[in-house]
């Protein structure tokens, strides 16, 4: 019992972070329609960026600058590259991200250097008792925090004026256009959250491990994420990331007993099979829309 | 024959035969410079150095891969990042087969270099068409990261299962490979062994990159370009799409899979490791380089890319800011090359989308209506 717990719990904790990143993709995805692979890059500056500022200031006010920071960049990324792409094949368009992300991350790895780096989080590695369970603080902290995140993003999408251009441009960019939505601040906006997420996720990756020059990959966890999700349904996002989350938790604590014969790291790909599955049954994913299509 | 030779002097353009037409090289400065490439590739076995004579039989090796995910992703319009996996299991099967029997991983002692390429490239063709059905369910974007996802699996598979493939960190031996009874990946009489398997590939990548030429002005080739435009409208108008996206897939995993087992008998070793994303993303980067949905363009692309790494080691004799080793101050060699790397996708992609085959054509046609520039 006392490990299931601390299982669920870890898994809601990873999940939540898979989810914030999951959560960007599918902005940019339906703004732009068009998949960023530049999102691990984006995810490890933000946490380096963090390791830096911590050594000055406070660790709550070291993530806002470097979330910022981030958001700034992704804005640049998105002005200098992708705008003079628009209306080229999305495949090429994601391509490019992934050239981004490349160069970006050379950038980065330089100020990482070879040693871990630490983001220095004030709860660190301490535990806390949940239901009589000793649990790790981090990923209570992680699975609240994105929580609160999502339904801000989510009451901004729905009550505000920018979220309704948001929803806008996601269901139409041409006509969005037409009526008067700046289709382009649109874009930019939709970087700048994509990427200020990556921040705040890299920072809960590394409160475990540090940052190393290896963090990125975790990045990867995000696109079966939101295949499994569907590619555009916010929701679908958040569900899926907990899901995928609590499902390689699970299987990394009972997979070595149920079946030994698979290895230790089989937890690695579950996300990646999980997703191959449903997607035989249900090609767009959980919560995407079925594509319609005509000559 | 000599009348219509005559006629066409001076017209290169102007076909009396539907087989002229056709033909692959249809206009003679077209045979003449394929012929001159051809010389200038064997020349270069006996008069490039063995260092950069190995990095050209990777080049070739790649560009048959290369070819294979243009097959895939430029002709049949369905893209697949999970190229690394079908390289994997090429290399793996010709590893196998023509491993030492009683060597600490698996091996049959099969060393006969056309048993174990074709085997290769039927296990990877086999993998392929397994994976296909995916294709016909999926598209776009949700194909590419499902075949992302195959790369992460195959790597798992290969690190855990190392009576295949060895320990992690240090792998299995390559293919051995022997043409005909002698040992053509040690030095012989003549030629060193680079030069021995310099040949080999060159004399594969040609036959490859013909067989693909072929392929593309077949039915199916046509198929393929039918699915790419429009999959409805192809549907329509008669094209089997689960049958041709099938072929598409398997093709293309058969020319992956005999990349992979030529790709190491070089280095004679390799690791799981090496079928990572990266792999995957550097075959798409060599046929966006090089030209989507060209042949001559896939092998320029894998050319380019192979000789990257040469280009920038010498770069610091030139522009004294980038060092060569890596922990002394200022941007190094490497991180010089992945920048490279990542801007010349970037660049290509924004400026020169046809890549290196659309420059060629460019220059070709400037040449062609000279002193005219119209």
């Amino acid at each position: 019992m006392t490990e299931l717990v601390q299982c669920l719990v870890r898994g809601l904790g990873d999940g939540s972070v898979y989810a914030l990143l999951a959560f960007g993709f599918v902005i940019i995805f339906k703004s732009m329609g068009v998949i960023s692979f530049a999102q691990p890059a984006l995810m490890l500056s933000g946490a380096v960026l963090v390791t830096y500022l911590v050594t000055t200031v406070n660790f709550y006010l070291a993530v806002v600058l470097a979330a910022a920071a981030v958001a700034l960049l992704a804005v640049g990324v998105e002005r200098t590259v992708l705008r003079p792409m628009i209306g080229k094949p999305v495949f090429v368009i994601s391509i490019i991200t992934l050239g981004v992300d490349i160069v970006i991350r050379v950038v980065v790895n330089a100020y990482i250097g070879l040693d871990v780096r630490q983001v220095g989080a004030p709860w660190g590695l301490s535990t806390s008792r949940l239901v009589g369970v000793e649990v790790q603080q981090r990923h209570l902290i992680m699975f609240v925090t994105t929580m609160v995140l999502v339904a801000i993003l989510f009451a901004f999408f729905r009550y505000s004026r920018m979220g309704l251009a948001m929803r806008a441009v996601a269901f139409d960019q041409e006509v969005a256009l037409a009526q008067g939505v700046s289709v382009g601040f649109v874009f930019a906006l939709s970087w700048a959250i994509a990427g200020a997420l990556a921040t705040v996720a890299g920072v809960f990756v590394s409160t475990g491990a540090g940052v190393d020059q290896q963090l990125w990959i975790i990045a990867l966890k995000a696109l079966p994420v939101i295949i499994l999700g569907g590619l555009d349904s916010l929701g679908g996002a958040v569900i899926a990331g907990l899901v995928i989350g609590v499902v390689e938790s699970l299987v990394a604590t009972y997979g070595a007993d149920v079946a030994p014969w698979l290895g230790g790291e089989f937890s690695l790909v579950t996300p990646y099979l999980v997703m191959m599955v449903v997607l035989l049954v249900r090609p767009y994913g959980l919560f995407g829309t079925r594509e319609v299509i005509r000559i | 024959m000599t009348s219509s030779l005559r006629t066409r002097f001076g017209r290169p353009e102007l076909y009396t035969s539907y087989s002229q037409d056709m033909a692959l090289l249809n206009t003679t400065p077209k045979k003449l410079f394929v012929a001159g490439v051809l010389v200038v590739a064997l020349a270069m076995t006996f008069s490039v150095d063995d260092g950069l004579l190995q990095l050209l039989a990777t080049g070739c090796a790649l560009a048959i891969g290369a070819i294979g995910l243009n097959i895939v992703t430029g002709y049949a319009g369905q893209v697949s990042l999970g190229h690394a996996f079908f390289v994997a299991i090429g290399a793996y099967t010709a590893a196998v087969l023509s491993g030492d029997p009683n060597g600490r991983v698996l091996g049959f002692g099969i060393t006969e270099v056309p048993i174990w390429l074709l085997a290769a490239g039927g296990m990877s063709a086999l993998a392929g068409a397994l994976v296909a059905p995916l294709a016909v369910r999926l598209r776009g974007l949700y194909l590419a990261i499902v075949t992302l996802g195959l790369v992460f699996i195959g790597q798992f598979v290969f690190r855990e299962w190392t009576e295949l493939a060895g320990p992690p960190d240090i792998g299995r031996p390559a293919p051995v490979a022997t043409l005909f009874g002698t040992r053509i990946d040690v030095d012989g009489s003549s030629l060193t062994r680079v030069q021995q398997l310099y040949l080999l590939m060159l004399v594969i990548l040609v036959i490859f990159a013909l067989l693909a030429r072929n392929l593309a002005r077949s039915r199916t080739g046509r198929a393929f370009a039918a699915i790419r435009d429009r999959d409805i409208a192809a549907a329509v108008i008669g094209v089997n799409l689960t049958r041709y996206k099938v072929v598409a897939f398997a093709v293309s995993s058969f020319y992956a899979g005999v990349a992979g087992a030529l790709l190491y008998v070089i280095p004679q070793t390799f690791t799981a490791g090496n079928f990572n994303l990266l792999m995957s993303v550097q075959f798409i980067a060599m046929i966006l380089i090089g030209g989507v949905a060209t042949i001559s363009g896939s092998i320029m692309g894998a050319l380019f890319i192979t000789l990257l790494p040469r280009i920038t080691s010498e770069l610091p004799a030139v522009l004294p800011f980038i060092s060569t080793n890596a922990t002394g101050g200022g941007i190094t060699v490497v991180q010089v090359e992945s920048i490279l790397y990542g801007l010349l996708i970037v660049g290509f992609l924004l400026f020169e989308p046809k890549g290196l085959f659309g420059i060629w054509i460019r220059i070709r046609n400037y040449w062609k209506a000279w002193p005219f520039s119209y």
